[in-house]
């Protein structure tokens, strides 16, 4: 089980956005893309994803194209949180999560079955929203609002879970909250999480794996310990940067001032 | 869901039928001539009253029509906001008044020993615009603000035929007129026949939609995260929606209002659960029709009000009243 892209290119409204990129994201793993604005993290992420079909190459989900499974049914294995989220104001909590169980249903008949009402309610008891599943989504806090569409994504139980950038605007605890539900989820689940990251240090502390995105290509992809010194980051972002052990022993990066 | 929320629902779905059949009633009984309830309930019983031909002939098939129009134009107007992600979006959008008001008035002012053939005219303009329109926008698939803005275009350009046909023969531009603002007098059988196929398979179509809309809703991305195929949604969606408007608006004429502010009141009331919004707005607004062409038939009697007038006049700034409290 893996996701494999082989000699993928993307080319949007005639300029290119990548170019011949061969990776393979295993099972299990929680992977980080990063690299600098307009180096094509969100375009790979929507590929995989399949928001974006128009590309070269070919992307195998356990060996099979993505192209040949059906909307629904990758659905079902794959969830993705893009950016920019918004619904209805009047969408509550349960009501969102329950959309979760769409790709689950035939396009005639929205019935909810066991299965249905179980992953509801344990995506929602996961997600630590029980007190909150009448309360409309938009009228929680940011923090808040990025859990109610994790659960959202659990109750699609996928094998998968895509994350562009999921703690843009949200408070330090409120990101530490959101990344250890990915995190937990990814351990206790099982669910392979790849997730386009802006802040350096949440890739170092929540991913096993890290892909850099440079000039439309990879520019590596390992372990944080391997992928992120102070070379890379020069390199990759122009940015001078100091990588230290802090006091519990875990690895910091400190931008230091451009190159 | 909240029991708050269920009975909210239930409260509104409840005064929404209570509406539809007061509306109904009063629409039978009230006109030129006076038409009591005992009687209504009489003819339907199969009693042959005083009124028997009054009720049947006229006062019953222009009813029905009233209610037809007011269903396809909300279950259109609620689609295409949706679809079109525009809280503006409304049958004028995709060209239907536009197309049907170019070639019903061409037909009326030209051709007016041809007066029956405005119906079938107008829905044949107004589904060429809507498909003119559609392959306007089309580019790599179909994203909802192009479909808005070659709308507007197309629209402007056929307003414009519209204006130029009305000076030339501004003699004649009196029934023209009436029909642009929209009205039901000598409304009867044969358009209740013309519509209730569209009102019906419109519908239906509509609500096997409604779990489709609810996604849509979320945003074309997460839409489609969740397995929703949302171009084929969005087409199909846009044709049914411009079937009901078209048939509507080759009825009664360019009638406004009904599709762009009943379908955001009924939302303001009842909330944005396509399930119960549309069947919601249906009822809504098959007893606003019916209820504004009975007033317009008695409010200034012997002369008859366009029903459209009387529409914008009373529904406008009820819908600022709605939006103002947020209910």
């Amino acid at each position: 089980m893996s996701v494999n892209v082989k000699n993928l290119s993307v080319e949007i409204e005639g300029k290119e956005i990548l170019h011949n990129v061969d990776i393979e994201f295993t099972e299990g793993k929680r992977t980080a893309i990063i690299g600098p604005n307009g180096a094509g993290k969100s375009t790979l992420l929507r590929v995989l994803a399949k928001l974006n079909t128009s590309y070269a190459g070919q992307i195998l989900m356990d060996g099979e194209d993505i192209r040949d499974i059906s909307k629904k049914k990758y659905a079902r294995r794959l969830a993705v949180l893009p950016q920019g989220l918004s619904a209805p104001a009047d969408v509550t909590v349960g009501a969102l999560v329950d959309y979760g169980r769409f790709p689950y249903r035939s396009w005639h008949s929205g019935s909810r079955n066991e299965d249905d009402i179980n992953a509801v309610d344990s995506a929602i008891r996961y997600t630590k929203l029980e007190a909150l599943r009448d309360r409309q989504v938009m009228s929680l806090s940011g923090g808040e609002r990025q859990r109610a569409w994790i659960a959202m994504a659990l109750a699609q139980q996928p094998d998968y879970l895509l994350l562009d950038e999921p703690t843009t605007y949200l408070d330090i605890a409120h990101q530490l909250e959101v990344m250890d539900i990915v995190r937990q989820m990814n351990r206790e689940h099982g669910i392979t999480v790849i997730m386009v990251l802006h802040d350096i240090n949440h890739a170092l502390q929540y991913a096993d794996e890290i892909v850099v995105i440079k000039n439309h290509g990879i520019y590596a992809h390992g372990v944080p310990n391997d992928v992120l010194t102070v070379d890379m980051i020069g390199r990759v972002f122009g940015v001078k940067a100091d990588i230290f052990r802090n006091s519990l022993g875990a690895s910091v990066l400190s931008p230091v001032s451009l190159i | 869901m909240s029991v708050k929320v269920y009975g909210r629902r239930a409260f509104f779905m409840l005064l929404f039928v209570a509406l539809l059949a007061a509306s109904a009633l009063l629409s039978i009984m009230e006109g030129s001539v006076e038409v009591p309830a005992s009687e209504i309930f009489g003819a339907f019983m199969g009693d042959s009253g005083l009124h028997e031909q009054i009720i049947w002939n006229i006062r019953l098939p222009r009813t029905i029509v009233a209610a037809l129009v007011g269903v396809n134009l909300s279950l259109s107007g609620a689609i295409l906001q949706a679809v079109m992600k525009n809280p503006l979006a409304d049958p004028h959008i995709i060209g239907i008044s536009s197309g049907a008001g170019l070639s019903g008035i061409f037909v009326m002012l030209l051709f007016p020993e041809y007066e029956h053939c405005v119906t079938p005219a107008a829905f044949l303009g107004a589904m060429m615009a809507a498909v003119f329109i559609y392959i306007l926008a089309w580019k790599n698939g179909i994203r909802p603000i192009r479909i808005i803005l070659a709308g507007v275009a197309v629209s402007a350009f056929l307003g414009a035929g519209i204006s130029a046909l009305m000076i030339f023969y501004s003699d004649r531009v009196h029934s023209a007129l009436m029909w642009m603002v929209g009205g039901l007098s000598a409304r009867s059988w044969p358009h209740v026949m013309m519509l209730w196929p569209y009102a019906l398979a419109g519908s239906l179509m509509a609500f096997f939609g409604a779990r489709h809309l609810n996604i849509l809703q979320l945003g074309d991305d997460v839409a489609k995260g969740l397995g929703l195929r949302v171009e084929i949604v969005r087409i199909a969606l846009t044709a049914v929606a411009a079937l009901l408007a078209a048939s509507a608006v080759s009825v009664v004429g360019l009638l406004g209002f009904v599709g762009l502010i009943v379908p955001h009141m009924t939302r303001l009331m009842i909330g944005s659960d396509y399930r119960i919004l549309l069947p919601g707005a249906a009822i809504f607004g098959a007893a606003v029709v019916m209820f504004s062409d009975t007033i317009s038939r008695v409010a200034f009697s012997p002369i008859e009000l366009p029903v459209g007038i009387l529409m914008a006049v009373f529904g406008a700034p009820f819908f600022l009243f709605l939006l103002r409290r947020q209910v």
